[in-house]
């Protein structure tokens, strides 16, 4: 039995296409994946995220305590700005990738991936230090997620230029949008600029009409879970379950960025992480005819050297794209491989990512 | 919906106009379209393949997935709707104008659905 976020009756109404995604009942589209994925390049897109994960971490040394479980460094970060961090198991796998608000010194709220929710909070549980709290907050939240160029113009309508977050990654505890208290920051997961608003699940629909009003004017779409994954791509994100798993650590996936190991504490994974990966993710155009999508075995000069993680036709370039994990190896931009596509070879090329940038 | 009363329907959204006899043209359902959301990708046999009832002629491709096209007839393909290859989306657009192809020298046939009847099948997919 799926579980309904604060979103659903607004769903239905405004015709969302309903699917079961990390055990809730998510729209795929409304109108069109295509339509959805422009209006969010072009002006702007909304989407109920509520399914997302939210866990409170207090205590007197929660910045030591997160950095001995996280990659990326929690330390140096200032009050209200937030930092991107897989989380590892010993093997150097990946838990999970999550981002870290810092509330305070002794308060951070992290964002987790709906369908890990469980799995973090235990092994957070394990790995956490004395004297930390960690509690899952999630049924305190819903999440909207407003997207798009067009994104500031619409919030300013609805809430005072002092409460928006003025930098990428950086947000307001205590915004007021359309007259309900609100966290909002500046993120997303589309490639463009865009808020996330985290309020309490009876504001969910009171804020959804009004952005939707707000935004009316300004060609803002709903948007659905189907857009969301073309817009991902396009960006070169990484979605967990596909890039990242128990089985493909964050240095495979290429997020050297968000992995620290030259900070003092140790953390699970830190070992495996020092030595050398088995494996790459690199982008990749096709130039064959066909959608490549997940699963398809990638050859190079006849030989199997990996498979893809995700695929799908770019709405906004045009063709088809996908993320493959290669051996171990060096893949120059313009390298030429095959995908099997259902038992058909299919020519792609090896293209540096993001695909799309803003 | 809006499914023309001069066309016969499978259980699996295809549609069928006779063209002549043992000659059927065919495409896929508003339904079809629907469900399947934006089509980015079409692939076609070429005149002169031979397609079974109930077999894969060809298929088709959205953002979001992969679909077969089932044939519902036994026979040789004699035209192909070439245009469909550089915009698949006018099966979203105009489902029942963007024809697929047409089959000549039919041997077998799957039983179809009138208008009415595919109407009542879909209403029980929903």
């Amino acid at each position: 039995m799926e579980l309904k976020t604060p979103l659903y009756p607004r769903h239905l109404s405004t015709g969302g296409k309903m699917v079961p995604f990390a055990g809730y009942l998510l729209p795929v589209q409304y109108s069109s994946i295509i339509a959805e994925h422009q209006a969010v390049r072009t002006a702007a897109g909304l989407f109920d995220v509520s399914h997302m994960g939210e866990f409170m971490v207090e205590g007197p040394k929660a910045q030591e305590a997160l950095d001995r479980i996280l990659t990326n460094a929690v330390a140096g970060m200032a009050d209200g700005r937030i930092r991107y961090s897989p989380l590892c198991y010993e093997s150097g796998g990946t838990v999970d990738d999550l981002l870290v608000y810092r509330l305070s010194a002794q308060r951070y709220l992290l964002v987790v991936n709906a369908a890990c929710r469980e799995k973090d909070f235990q092994h957070m549980q394990e790995h956490l230090m004395d004297g930390i709290t960690l509690t899952d907050v999630s049924e305190q939240y819903a999440q909207l997620a407003l997207q798009g160029p067009a994104s500031e113009q619409i919030l300013l309508k609805l809430a005072e230029q002092k409460d928006i977050p003025p930098k990428y990654y950086s947000f307001t505890e205590q915004a007021v949008v359309a007259g309900k208290t609100c966290l909002l920051s500046r993120t997303g997961y589309t490639g463009e600029d865009g808020f996330e608003l985290y309020c309490a699940p009876e504001d969910a629909c009171h804020l959804w009409d009004a952005l939707m009003e707000a935004g009316q004017d300004l060609g803002l779409l709903p948007c659905g879970l189907g857009s969301r994954d073309t817009l991902r791509l396009e960006a070169g994100m990484p979605l967990y379950g596909h890039e990242l798993s128990p089985s493909i650590s964050p240095l495979e996936c290429g997020l050297n960025f968000a992995v620290k190991l030259s900070k003092a504490e140790d953390f699970p994974g830190k070992d495996a992480l020092l030595r050398p990966q088995k494996r790459i993710r690199v982008g990749l155009k096709i130039t064959g005819r066909g959608i490549v999508r997940e699963n398809s075995d990638v050859f190079l000069n006849g030989e199997k050297i990996g498979i893809t993680t995700s695929g799908t036709h770019s709405p906004h370039l045009g063709y088809p794209i996908a993320m493959a994990l290669l051996q171990a190896g060096d893949y120059p931009a313009g390298t030429t491989v095959e995908a099997d596509v259902r038992g058909r070879r299919v020519e792609a090329v090896v293209t540096p990512m993001p695909f799309y940038k803003a | 919906m809006n499914n023309p009363a001069n066309l016969s329907y499978t259980k699996s959204h295809e549609w069928l106009e006779e063209l002549e006899d043992d000659v059927v043209r065919i495409g896929l359902t508003d339904f079809a379209q629907d469900s399947l959301g934006d089509l980015v990708f079409v692939n076609l046999p070429q005149v002169g393949d031979e397609v079974v009832v109930g077999e894969a002629l060809g298929d088709v491709e959205s953002v979001k997935a992969v679909s077969d096209i089932y044939s519902p007839v036994t026979g040789v393909v004699r035209a192909v709707n070439e245009d469909l290859l550089d915009a698949p989306e006018a099966i979203n657009e105009s489902p029942y104008e963007a024809w697929l192809v047409e089959v000549d020298n039919i041997t077998d046939r799957e039983e179809t659905l009138s208008a009415e009847a595919y109407e009542t099948h879909c209403q029980t997919e929903e």
